[in-house]
């Protein structure tokens, strides 16, 4: 059986439009088609990839044109509903942002900073991104 | 009025961060409207015309090749030479030569070329502005 891993994930926006994705949500969703069994806590700037409906124009530079640009959104309801992968969002990083809730989609949990510590020994092993 | 030359210096290595994406935004924006421009690729971004970049299908997307259609810097760098030309600009792109030596990366998008930190100095003294753009 796999080592339960919590993935806190800190880094946000960081190389999303050159990978078209983010490389540690993309690599944990990897994994996990290997084997792994991966819960991921979006703490600081990362709790913004929770909310619904954001884009980000493609890039174009003169003649070449992007066609597939991230969507942050997307990729978790992809974790969440292919790969059955926890997504839990720190909900006073939520709140210092400005970002209600009723922004989010579905199927994220808040977990309110303090019970973090509880969270993390639950699991045999704790990433923070 | 005589035609504007801006430099820019750029750090980051290709995949790595949000500032190389920021960078080509501007530099098609000047290429658009006809800026001779100046780029002195430095340490990681002296990858960005490294010609051997390959794009890849995205099992974790469910896309093929050619449905990911993933982005390469090389890929953007060349259009932005002839994006450039097309509107009656040009563009020196220089790759520092340690930098692409220490990456083993020195096989560049035609229309670039090898050079060093004097080139950097060199395009200073001749632009009208510089922006760096440094790793953080």
């Amino acid at each position: 059986m796999a080592k339960k891993t919590l993935n806190i994930v800190e880094s946000a926006y960081r190389a999303v439009m050159e990978e078209q994705d983010d490389t540690i949500l993309w690599v944990l969703a990897a994994m996990h088609s290997a084997g792994a069994d991966h819960t991921v806590v979006l703490r600081a700037n990362a709790v913004n990839y929770a909310v619904a409906g954001q884009a980000a124009p493609a890039l174009a530079v003169g003649e070449w044109r992007q066609t597939q640009p991230p969507r942050m959104d997307r990729d978790l309801t992809d974790l969440m509903e292919k790969r059955s992968i926890p997504v839990f969002v720190i909900a006073e990083d939520l709140s210092d942002r400005g970002i209600a809730s009723s922004e989010l989609i579905p199927g994220v949990r808040l977990l309110p900073r303090a019970a973090l510590p509880a969270l993390c020994a639950e699991y045999a092993v704790v990433s923070h991104w | 009025m005589s035609q504007k030359t801006l430099t820019f210096a750029l750090m980051d290595p290709p995949y790595e961060s949000a500032n190389l994406t920021t960078a080509f935004r501007l530099l098609t924006a000047a290429a658009e409207r006809g800026y001779n421009l100046n780029v002195f690729a430095y340490e990681g971004a002296s990858a960005l015309a490294f010609a051997r970049q390959a794009a890849h299908p995205n099992p974790v997307h469910g896309k093929n090749l050619a449905e990911e259609n993933h982005p390469t810097t090389r890929e953007q760098v060349a259009a932005l030479l002839a994006c450039a030309e097309k509107n009656g600009g040009k563009v020196d792109w220089v790759n520092c030569g340690m930098c692409v030596d220490e990456r083993g990366v020195n096989e560049f998008v035609p229309g670039t070329r090898r050079g060093s930190p004097a080139d950097l100095h060199a395009f200073t003294e001749a632009s009208d502005n510089i922006l760096v753009i440094p790793t953080k």
